[in-house]
């Protein structure tokens, strides 16, 4: 068994080396339809930049930093940068370093993004579509990624569209 | 003697064997940029380039990329995807004559950049559902 090791190692690394491109990377999954239902809201208006403007307001709120935004394509770019520490994930990394006596890296800290994109919808663009993204790096304490990841939570989304949906009644009744 | 004449050589080497793979990695110059252009590119029958921008950002999405900038006037959108890799990605939208759209996306997979035909095609394919209108081949 343990002369098996190297080779297992040596096998690990060509797969993982040459991984290239997976298959299904640029194809519609059968859950993109789902995902897309839940990540979209539709509004009953025609102002666009109005939608756009609630949008940034709401991802100000959530603590975002904007990082691009492009008014006449209705999109918006957002990030921040957070703690990813978690008891968990601690308690897995004690565990792993008193097992092989090796101090075993943690998360440490995580960048989430999220893309915002409005889009005219209906016969004669009479709604706004929002269409809203997540997703997340992250680093552990060595400074390397342990996470590259879509957030795909139907909670958050739902979080997100009740917070807009106030945002935009708030922004039209501003006194 | 002998063994400086080597040190400045081995140095020589390495200083030169670096620079070339740069140049190599800066300019990607190993593939054809001719077959690469026409891996990459299609054409539309339509001459509205915000609609058809609108329609490439929200296939994206279909995808699972996040957006990361969009340029009406240039027609250019950038996205990424992450899902245990980083697919980064651009396409860009321009005139071709009086009567098309040409739409073209480069990829790149976390460190290597995308050449083979299928994902492009198959971006392709996603698309022209979306347009409503057929992804031309261009030569």
């Amino acid at each position: 068994m343990k002369r098996l090791l190297p080779f297992f190692i040596i096998g690990i690394l060509i797969v993982t080396g040459c991984r290239s491109i997976p298959k299904d990377a640029l194809s519609l999954s059968p859950e993109s339809l789902a995902q897309r239902q839940i990540q979209t809201r539709k509004y009953e208006t025609k102002d666009e930049a109005k939608i756009l403007a609630s949008c940034a307001g709401l991802l100000q709120d959530m603590g975002f930093n904007l990082d691009e935004s492009e008014t006449k394509l209705g999109v918006i770019t957002a990030s921040k940068t957070r703690s990813a520490v978690s008891a968990g994930n601690i308690a897995a990394a004690i565990l792993l370093s008193a097992l092989s006596r090796v101090p075993q890296p943690t998360d440490k800290e995580q960048k989430m993004r999220a893309s915002v994109i409005t889009r005219p919808i209906g016969q004669n663009d009479e709604h706004i579509a929002v269409r809203v993204t997540f997703q997340r790096i992250v680093w552990n304490t060595q400074g390397e990624v342990t996470k590259t990841e879509s957030i795909d939570e139907p909670k958050i989304y739902q979080e997100f569209f009740d917070k807009l949906s106030k945002s935009i009644f708030l922004e039209a009744h501003a006194i | 003697m002998k063994i400086r004449f080597t040190l400045i050589s081995m140095i020589f080497v390495i200083l030169f064997l670096g620079c070339a793979s740069t140049q190599n990695r800066l300019l990607d110059s190993d593939s054809s940029q001719v077959q690469l252009r026409s891996i990459q590119t299609r054409a539309f029958d339509t001459t509205d380039k915000e609609k058809t921008l609108r329609t490439v950002i929200s296939t994206l999405q279909d995808l699972g990329f996040v957006i990361d900038k969009a340029d009406a006037l240039l027609g250019t959108v950038s996205a990424t995807k992450l899902k245990g890799y980083a697919l980064r990605t651009t396409v860009t939208v321009r005139p071709r004559g009086e009567t098309q759209l040409l739409v073209r996306a480069s990829a790149q997979y976390n460190i290597e950049p995308v050449t083979d035909p299928q994902p492009y095609q198959q971006f392709f394919t996603s698309l022209e559902k979306a347009m409503f209108l057929t992804a031309h081949q261009v030569d």
